[in-house]
């Protein structure tokens, strides 16, 4: 039986970021990607906007993977077992036994640590109940972008978009200058989801209007898609009876949201935030399973690849030092987040620690304080904070002992 | 006043621009690309376009691009055109520019992937 010291499942830009930092702390690493081409969803994500924080550089999508890809081929000691599918991960005395399905059969692998970057998955027709029939033209912005950007189709002329993710907006642009129509992007909630940018630059330019407190109520059409049903909604997101109007197309577009995958993480026994849907995790992005990290969108969904790429190199890192110590925890108090990352720091040594959040609605003025026993350790004043902008800052943190408090606190001003 | 948000990054500055004096003076930015970018919406407002180009690879039917520089708004279109009519035939790296001064803009096209890693 193959062995390894660090097993990363994924080769996205969070796989390749743990893969590259444990690699350079001397680990042997292996990368198990169940497509044929490594890259995850930056393959496909042919836009600029990547690698603004990470290289000091406007990227594509594709160019971000380039740069981390050629780094980790060039290091001898990671490999790449591509088209390979994870089946089942046990722990054992050693470390962990992975089963995995691959071109030459069934293959056992015997790892020290595990790097989950299984990113995440989009939401599809059924997760927000459409009703009506299942006809063909129905899809998720990530398969459109598929279908458009990785085998150079157009799956349809003439398309409603449901919901405005930034997937979304880069899809309504994207089919606009292939030559489709994009005839309306539909928005439940009565503000964007989407990077404010993404609206002004995708559709603005392109006169796509975007309807706030409005969704799709129903589909029509037996094989293909001919017309949907939009309504506008009240506050409790129920449509309002008089506002429907039918649309004919032949395509619905869904960017309705995005869920950290987490299947493998739940099989080894992963304790999930309900907040994030990822892992509860330390400051080293280790799960509450010792030798288990957890890394990039499979942890939380993050808009800006940068943070993923960092949050990973942790994750990688502590997985090459991992050894096998009990390590005790704090959990971090919170008010005023839809979330934040880590939740639990490791108790010992004073430390620099990256802190990823979220905060719980629009705040144009905000005061971040973060106290220990009380005493101030690290504030800011911040604008401009929307739920789907993540905010980064970085703590120095003291020494923490048991029943110590700390607390994270986001107050509007 | 007039406002505009700012595309150059993901902070999405809400700009805020007022004409003094035959001046315009840009506030709300966070860094000083703000005012350049709201300079330029305002006389000759530019983006950068990404696309794909059909290849002769099977394995890479299409090829990921993009400008290399900013092209002007009004020129999109002539430059998706150019970018429709091209084939690619060769492992091109990243970078490489694929058509030169594409639709007369003074900027390129140019590869965003290593195609020599997938053919």
């Amino acid at each position: 039986m193959e062995r390894t010291d660090v097993l990363v499942i994924g080769a996205g830009p969070s796989g390749l970021a743990a893969s590259l930092e444990a690699a350079k702390k001397g680990a042997k690493v292996t990368i198990l990607e169940r497509e044929a081409r490594a890259g995850g969803i930056l393959k496909q994500c042919i836009h600029d906007g990547f690698g603004l924080i990470r290289f000091g550089e406007r990227l594509s999508g594709c160019e971000y993977a380039e740069r981390y890809l050629k780094e980790v081929t060039e290091q001898d000691n990671i490999e790449i077992k591509l088209q390979t599918f994870v089946c089942e991960i046990k722990r054992v005395l050693e470390g962990f036994l992975v089963s995995a399905t691959s071109n030459s059969g069934m293959i056992r692998l015997l790892a020290k640590a595990i790097v989950l970057a299984t990113g995440c998955r989009e939401r599809t027709a059924k997760q927000v109940n459409i009703q009506g029939s299942r006809p063909q033209g129905v899809m998720t912005a990530g398969a459109a972008q598929h279908y458009v950007n990785l085998l150079g189709g157009l799956p349809f002329e003439r398309c409603v978009i449901l919901g405005s993710g930034d997937i979304g907006l880069i899809m309504a642009r994207r089919l606009t200058l292939e030559g489709a129509k994009v005839l309306g992007v539909y928005e439940i909630l009565p503000s964007p989801s989407g990077l404010t940018r993404n609206i002004h630059q995708c559709l603005i330019d392109f006169d796509i209007p975007l309807h706030l407190s409005h969704t799709v109520t129903r589909v029509f059409g037996e094989e293909k898609l001919n017309s949907v049903e939009v309504a506008q909604v009240d506050e409790c997101f129920r449509p309002i009876k008089g506002t429907e109007q039918i649309i004919e197309c032949d395509g619905l577009m869904l960017s309705v949201g995005l869920i950290p995958e987490n299947e493998i993480a739940e099989q080894l026994g992963v304790e999930i935030d309900p907040a994030t849907k990822g892992a509860f995790v330390n400051e080293n992005m280790m799960t509450s399973v010792p030798g288990v990290f957890s890394a990039g969108n499979a942890l939380h969904v993050h808009d800006l690849v940068d943070y993923v790429s960092e949050c990973s190199a942790i994750a990688g890192s502590a997985a090459a030092e991992y050894n096998r110590q009990a390590n005790k925890l704090l959990t971090l108090q919170k008010e005023g987040f839809l979330y934040i990352v880590p939740q639990r720091i490791s108790l010992g040594k004073e430390k620099k620690v990256p802190l990823y959040f979220r905060a719980k609605k629009d705040m144009p003025k905000a005061h971040f304080t973060l106290t220990l026993n009380g005493q101030v350790i690290l504030q800011k004043r911040l604008s401009n904070l929307k739920p789907p902008e993540m905010v980064k800052l970085e703590a120095q943190i003291p020494p923490l002992t048991q029943g110590d408090n700390l607390l994270a606190k986001l107050e509007e001003l | 006043m007039k406002e505009l948000v700012c595309i150059v990054c993901p902070n999405s500055c809400l700009l805020k621009i007022e004409e003094k004096d035959g001046e315009i003076i840009v506030k709300g930015a966070k860094c000083k690309k703000g005012a350049e970018f709201a300079k330029e919406e305002l006389t000759a407002p530019k983006r950068s376009l990404s696309s794909t180009i059909k290849s002769v690879f099977a394995c890479l039917p299409v090829v990921p691009v993009r400008t290399e520089g900013e092209v002007l708004k009004k020129d999109i279109a002539a430059v998706m055109k150019a970018i429709n009519a091209a084939v690619i035939d060769k492992p091109y790296s990243v970078g490489e520019p694929i058509i030169t001064n594409v639709a007369g803009t003074g900027t390129n096209v140019i590869c965003t992937v290593e195609i020599k890693r997938y053919i």
